[in-house]
């Protein structure tokens, strides 16, 4: 093992392959948060609502994609989703989907436990005043409750850009995927899976940093 | 009703009064918090609500408000009046909104707004509520502030304020409404003892303004002082009111006598 000749020139062979695997982890991380998001969003509020015909589906969907793989979901959604829907979807948009969903549930729980946490006096107070309900929600709730949603929300979308990796298992060309690639033509995992590294460090410490210093203005 | 408190009172005799309730229920499930209570406050009157913790008094006020719906009986504050039962027309969300903004809440625990500055706290409701413009708002709220005594405050977020500070701004919070009826939900229980009595005196200041109250308070003294009448509370029913001075120095009900002795040393 010592005697292994380390040599990076292999890494910096074909840096139009990493660029374009950076631009892909980019485009599929950007789109899929913002997508989760949105989704989170939305199903955490309908999450909140006594509807229960629309609470148990949702609560359901959540559940389903907390509690089963990622890896699975992505392969799942690349093979079956176009066999079952009988769509033509293609195959990469599908396996987004299964990332855009993941991020979705996690964001609708980090989003219902954001509101929860708001103490029940504050909804009190501000009907009091004779605010309406979603004026308590828009004036009220949501500007306290986003202070505390904004540090887990980074912490979620740190790890699905990390998470993007997976997409490789269905050729999407991602970062991961070309430095695969580069692997089988230059036989240097060692060199190219350790620079593949740095990268995903380089671009998430930064991010990481940030949660944690939303997290220490948390006390507004 | 002595003959000072009803000079203070600008209501005439024939003046139906401010708040009537009767027969008035809620139910938890199977517990009953509130039993056939009936209340009786007129215009100017300070009414204040003593008993046993558990009694359902703090439930009986925040019925007043609507921020608990009553199960059954009757209400009405200033001209609204409204029947709750099973068979009953319920309020809309707007309504019952509106109707919140004619009568003030003050909380035990203050629930200021920890993200708005003092001033921004009491202008909230005639901004958001009233569509109040900015400067008139703000004047609302300066006045308001001043008259609780914290004007140097305004710019001061919550959590920079001690209790009775925050109580203060809480008050004239609700007060920033021009509600008909103010509540006070046993609002120094939380305070230091250092701090109750700056509390009280923005209360008796407005007794002294006419300002119909409705007042749950475990400061016997307090009620003793202001109160222009005492309505004593057990096990979710209304066991008697009258003046402060029937009801604290000469009770002659022993549930009443029983409770009034704790508060002797």
């Amino acid at each position: 093992m010592s005697d292994y000749q380390w040599d990076f020139s292999s890494v910096t062979l074909h840096p139009d392959m990493w660029l374009l695997g950076l631009l892909v982890t980019a485009v599929y991380s950007i789109a899929t948060i913002f997508g989760g998001l949105v989704i989170g969003v939305v199903c955490g509020m309908l999450l909140l609502s006594r509807h229960r015909v629309l609470v148990a589906p949702i609560s359901g969907y959540v559940q389903v994609f907390r509690c089963t793989p990622l890896l699975i979901q992505i392969i799942w959604f690349y093979y079956a989703l176009p066999v079952v829907v009988r769509v033509e979807i293609p195959a990469l948009l599908a396996a987004a989907l299964g990332l855009t969903l993941y991020m979705g549930a996690f964001s609708a729980e980090i989003f219902r436990a954001g509101i929860m946490s708001i103490d029940k006096g504050q909804w009190q107070a501000a009907r009091a005043i004779g605010m309406l309900p979603w004026q308590v929600m828009g004036r009220v709730v949501l500007p306290q409750a986003t202070r505390r949603m904004v540090p887990p929300f980074v912490n979620q979308s740190v790890l699905q850009l990390k998470n993007t990796s997976l997409l490789s298992v269905v050729a999407v060309p991602d970062l991961m995927y070309n430095a695969s690639l580069l692997v089988s033509e230059t036989f240097r995992p060692l060199e190219i899976y350790t620079s593949l590294a740095a990268a995903y460090f380089v671009i998430l410490y930064p991010l990481q940093k940030l949660a944690k210093q939303l997290e220490r203005r948390d006390d507004i | 009703m002595t003959s000072e408190a009803e000079a203070a009172s600008s209501a005439g005799p024939s003046e139906p009064p401010m708040i009537e309730i009767e027969g008035l229920y809620k139910f938890y499930g199977a517990i009953e918090a509130v039993k056939n209570a009936s209340l009786r406050v007129n215009r100017g009157e300070a009414q204040f609500i003593i008993g046993p913790s558990g009694c359902g008094k703090s439930t009986l006020l925040r019925c007043i408000n609507l921020l608990e719906e009553p199960t059954r009986g009757r209400m009405r504050v200033g001209d609204v009046e409204i029947e709750f039962g099973a068979r009953k027309k319920r309020m809309s969300v707007r309504e019952q909104a509106r109707f919140r903004a004619n009568v003030g809440m003050v909380f035990q625990q203050f629930h200021l707004f920890p993200h708005m500055t003092a001033i921004e706290n009491v202008m909230e409701g005639p901004r958001t509520v009233k569509r109040l413009p900015l400067a008139e708002a703000r004047e609302i709220a300066a006045s308001l502030l001043a008259k609780v005594g914290l004007g140097e405050k305004r710019d001061t977020y919550p959590r920079h304020l001690s209790g009775g500070q925050a109580q203060r701004v809480a008050i004239a919070r609700a007060l920033a409404m021009s509600p008909a009826v103010v509540l006070f939900d046993e609002v120094t229980s939380a305070l230091d003892p250092e701090l109750v009595g700056e509390v009280l005196e923005v209360i008796r200041n407005l007794t002294l303004e006419g300002m119909t109250m409705v007042v749950v308070t475990h400061e016997m003294a307090f009620a003793r002082d202001v109160a222009s009448g005492v309505t004593f509370m057990d096990a979710g029913m209304v066991v008697e009111h009258g003046s402060a001075a029937e009801m604290l120095d000469h009770a002659a009900n022993p549930r009443l006598q029983l409770f009034l002795r704790r508060f002797r040393r």
